[in-house]
């Protein structure tokens, strides 16, 4: 299928918004991706997450894995050349679905199959609900 | 008194934003303007030619240009009036573009007024502009080059051949650079040290070049013309007269230790040559090494197997002064350091390592006989990864620029252990590919064609060591795979930042730099060969990173600036100078003082008092005005800029006038002062 590109930078800003973060600072060079400890398990790598944003592909991102499967362990934030937030940048896009489509994608109870630490609990729900 | 006022539309640039018709309008109304015009481009043939008819018809004797910055063009209009019979000096530029429509372009209304004041401050300016003439000084003929790399080497060669003296100054004990480093250059493969060293042997022997090896540049005095500067020499304990280059020195030489020309990969002797082609062909003792110190001399071997008798363990350093017109930087590069590189284990693994090392991996005069082998075991390495950008391009790591020659070096690299070790792979991990050089697309083509070479593109984000590898995590970002390499060694294309010395350097001959301490020249694209010092010329990468063919263009480009110079016998310089008014100086002394250039000397009187009063060396002085500002007395002004001119211009600006007020001073007596009184 072949994606129709138009302006629409509604999502942009908005994530913009939430994360703080400047995407168009990416010049792709893959860093994050290629120390990502979740990458394997990723539908798209987070450097093409960025991609996709830049360039306006923002269906691609809302549906993909990748967002929920950040673990926010910031080694992609460390190693970033020019300084992009990449986990705070997911925390945007994460944001931005919950705060839309006003569901939890997880409750507590399902979430809690085996005892937790207080901390780690706290840190997962408000990963994973609004 | 009959001043004429020219307004440039610079196109839209001005006319944009100023209303030019009334400011044509208002101008002609001001006091000693006889004349006032607007032009679309003055700078233009047709615009220069206009000026020089209406000074003809009007017989105007002042001129005030409103256009864009005079460092644009304010020498091309003081020409134009030269040619139409006024003195040069008698022009003002009021920058109405830089400092005026360009910063204001939303509000019309208050940049049509501020233009309307530059110009009235300008014709104030100009109505107490005085005729001047250039001030002619010497010019010694001879040049000064730091750098005896091959941007240098070239330099003084070129400078040598055009018939002036020429003193190439070289800190290690032999010229050639990093080129001499090199195996084979890109993208023709020649070899490097087989065209350099003929360079380096002609540049020794040319009958115009004094060569000062091993020896630093200490002190500069002067400026543009007359520079003094202080070599020092340091000391060989091999008199170079005597040494006649055989090595028996060396043979016996009890102590071994890393040769810094093999970037530390191979050994060499305390006493050494750094390679077997080095000019001079002098051998040196590194007396850190030594095991003779300066007054125990505990180990003779080197002393008895000299057949010549050349060394000399007492010899001591030795300060050489010299005189020159001009000064070419070519100072070089440096590696950035690898240790700065944690996450890819640099200064942490061995057999990860630079490109300059794995250069003299690959050379057949380097460490290992040009068999690449890794340096932890001596193993022929099966799997290289070369990383590129590897501190470049990175704002975080404080080196937000392009080094310019990586992907060219690598490329080269790649190719040349392929064809060292053909049963390898490499893999060359880039974020893009940057050939823009003559026949260099089409050999990055090749690399990439090459079996067994792999291009992956992204950026490497860690190296770690698993049993005798390294494993080395990337990404190929096309295809969107994160991927993983066990290498046998890992290249790093590190930063290419200015060579150690530099930054002291540029601070002596007080040259600017930019804010990764490379050079700044005075224009990026006219002007990129010169310092905005005068008489202070760039050559290589000293001026930002560079490979050779562009290194040598800057090289003849600065030699061809300093010939150009060479081309007078004395020296023109602009009159904005200081000059004494001997009536009013009273000898305090403030003014030598506060000087920046040492141009000011405090000389006594022939009358019967002997007082003191300041004599200005116009040489030596940039007309930069802080003797202006500390003279109590205004006994010091630097023509064109005189107090009267300065305050006839604020004056202007602030629609004030000059009141004289009356400021007891300390000692009892009055003495006048002006202040500024704004109008009711």
């Amino acid at each position: 299928m072949r994606l129709v590109l138009k302006k629409n930078d509604g999502l942009l800003k908005k994530i913009k918004a939430i994360s703080g973060e400047d995407i168009y600072a990416c010049y792709q060079c893959g860093m994050c991706s290629a120390g990502c400890p979740m990458g394997q398990e990723m539908d798209l790598l987070p450097n093409q997450v960025i991609r996709l944003l830049q360039i306006g592909a923002e269906r691609q991102v809302l549906h993909c894995r990748t967002v929920w499967l950040c673990a926010s362990c910031f080694t992609c934030t460390a190693r970033c050349p020019k300084g992009v937030n990449l986990a705070r940048l997911m925390e945007g896009v994460r944001l931005f679905l919950l705060r839309t489509q006003k569901e939890d994608h997880f409750s507590p109870q399902q979430m809690v199959k085996e005892p937790l630490p207080p901390i780690a609990l706290i840190g997962a729900l408000r990963k994973f609900t609004t | 008194m009959r001043i004429g006022v020219f307004i440039c539309h610079c196109g839209r640039n001005i006319a944009g934003v100023v209303d030019i018709k009334a400011l044509v309008d208002r101008v002609s109304t001001l006091e000693n303007v006889v004349y006032a015009t607007n032009e679309m481009y003055l700078c233009s043939d047709p615009g220069q030619r206009k000026i020089q008819e209406v000074i003809k018809e009007f017989k105007l004797d002042r001129v005030v240009v409103a256009a864009c910055s005079p460092k644009m063009h304010g020498a091309t209009f003081a020409r134009a009036i030269e040619e139409a019979g006024l003195n040069p000096y008698l022009i003002e530029i009021a920058n109405i573009r830089e400092q005026c429509s360009w910063v204001h372009q939303d509000l019309r209304k208050i940049a049509t007024e501020k233009a309307f004041k530059l110009i009235k401050a300008a014709v104030a300016k100009v109505a107490l502009a005085k005729p001047l003439e250039p001030v002619y000084v010497p010019l010694t003929r001879k040049v000064l080059i730091i750098g005896g790399g091959v941007a240098g080497i070239q330099a003084a060669l070129d400078i040598a051949n055009g018939g002036f003296e020429v003193y190439l100054v070289e800190k290690s004990p032999t010229i050639g650079g990093h080129m001499a480093q090199l195996d084979e250059t890109f993208p023709t493969l020649d070899c490097s040290a087989c065209i350099l060293t003929p360079r380096m042997v002609e540049a020794a022997r040319h009958p115009n070049i004094h060569l000062y090896t091993y020896a630093e540049v200490k002190q500069v005095e002067g400026v543009v013309g007359s520079y003094k500067v202080t070599i020092e020499q340091k000391p060989r304990y091999v008199d170079p007269e005597k040494c006649t280059g055989c090595g028996d020195c060396a043979e016996v030489c009890p102590v071994i230790v890393p040769n810094e020309f093999d970037q530390g990969l191979g050994g060499r002797k305390a006493i050494y040559i750094p390679f077997p082609q080095a000019v001079p062909a002098v051998y040196t003792i590194d007396l850190e090494h030594c095991l003779n110190t300066e007054k125990l001399i505990v180990c003779e071997q080197c002393y008895k197997a000299c057949g010549p008798k050349a060394i000399n363990y007492l010899m001591g350093p030795k300060e050489i002064e010299i005189e020159v017109g001009a000064i070419v930087l070519a100072t070089g590069y440096d590696l950035w350091p690898i240790e700065n590189l944690r996450e890819y284990g640099g200064g942490e693994y061995p057999d990860v390592i630079n490109g300059l090392e794995f250069e003299r991996l690959l050379c057949s005069s380097g460490p290992t006989g040009g068999v690449v082998r890794r340096p932890s075991d001596g193993k022929i390495p099966k799997r290289v990864v070369f990383i590129q950008c590897a501190g470049s391009r990175d704002p975080k790591h404080g080196c937000a620029y392009c080094s310019k020659i990586c992907c060219m070096y690598t490329a080269k690299h790649a190719l040349l252990y392929k064809h060292a070790v053909p049963d390898g792979e490499a893999y060359v991990f880039f974020i893009d590919v940057r050939a823009a050089g003559k026949r260099y697309e089409e050999f990055v083509q090749r690399v990439m064609g090459t079996d067994g070479i792999k291009y992956l593109r992204g950026k490497v984000s860690k190296v770690f060591q698993r049993n005798d590898k390294l494993v080395v995590w990337g990404v190929d970002t096309l295809s969107g795979v994160a991927v993983e390499i066990e290498a046998d060694m890992v290249v790093l294309a590190l930063p290419i930042v200015p060579s150690q010395g530099t930054k002291e350097l540029a601070q002596m001959l007080k040259a600017p730099t930019d804010e990764y301490g490379f050079l700044s020249e005075i224009h990026p694209k006219l002007r990129p060969v010169e310092s905005s010092m005068m008489g202070i010329y760039l050559a290589g990468a000293v001026q930002a990173p560079k490979d050779i063919p562009d290194s040598v263009s800057q090289a003849s480009a600065a030699a061809s600036k300093v010939l150009s110079l060479f081309s007078n016998k004395q020296l023109a310089l602009d009159p904005i100078k200081a000059e004494v008014d001997l009536e009013k100086c009273v000898g305090c002394g403030e003014c030598a003082k506060v000087c920046p250039f040492g141009a000011i000397t405090m000389k006594k009187r022939l009358d019967k008092k002997k007082r003191k009063y300041a004599e200005v060396n116009k040489a030596l002085c940039q007309g930069c005005g802080c003797c202006m500002a500390a003279c109590r007395k205004e006994a010091i002004q630097v023509e064109g800029f005189t107090l009267p001119q300065l305050r006839a211009q604020i004056y202007a600006i602030l629609d004030a006038k000059p009141t004289k007020v009356e400021i007891k001073k300390k000692e009892g007596g009055n003495e006048d002062k002006t202040a500024i009184v704004k109008p009711r």
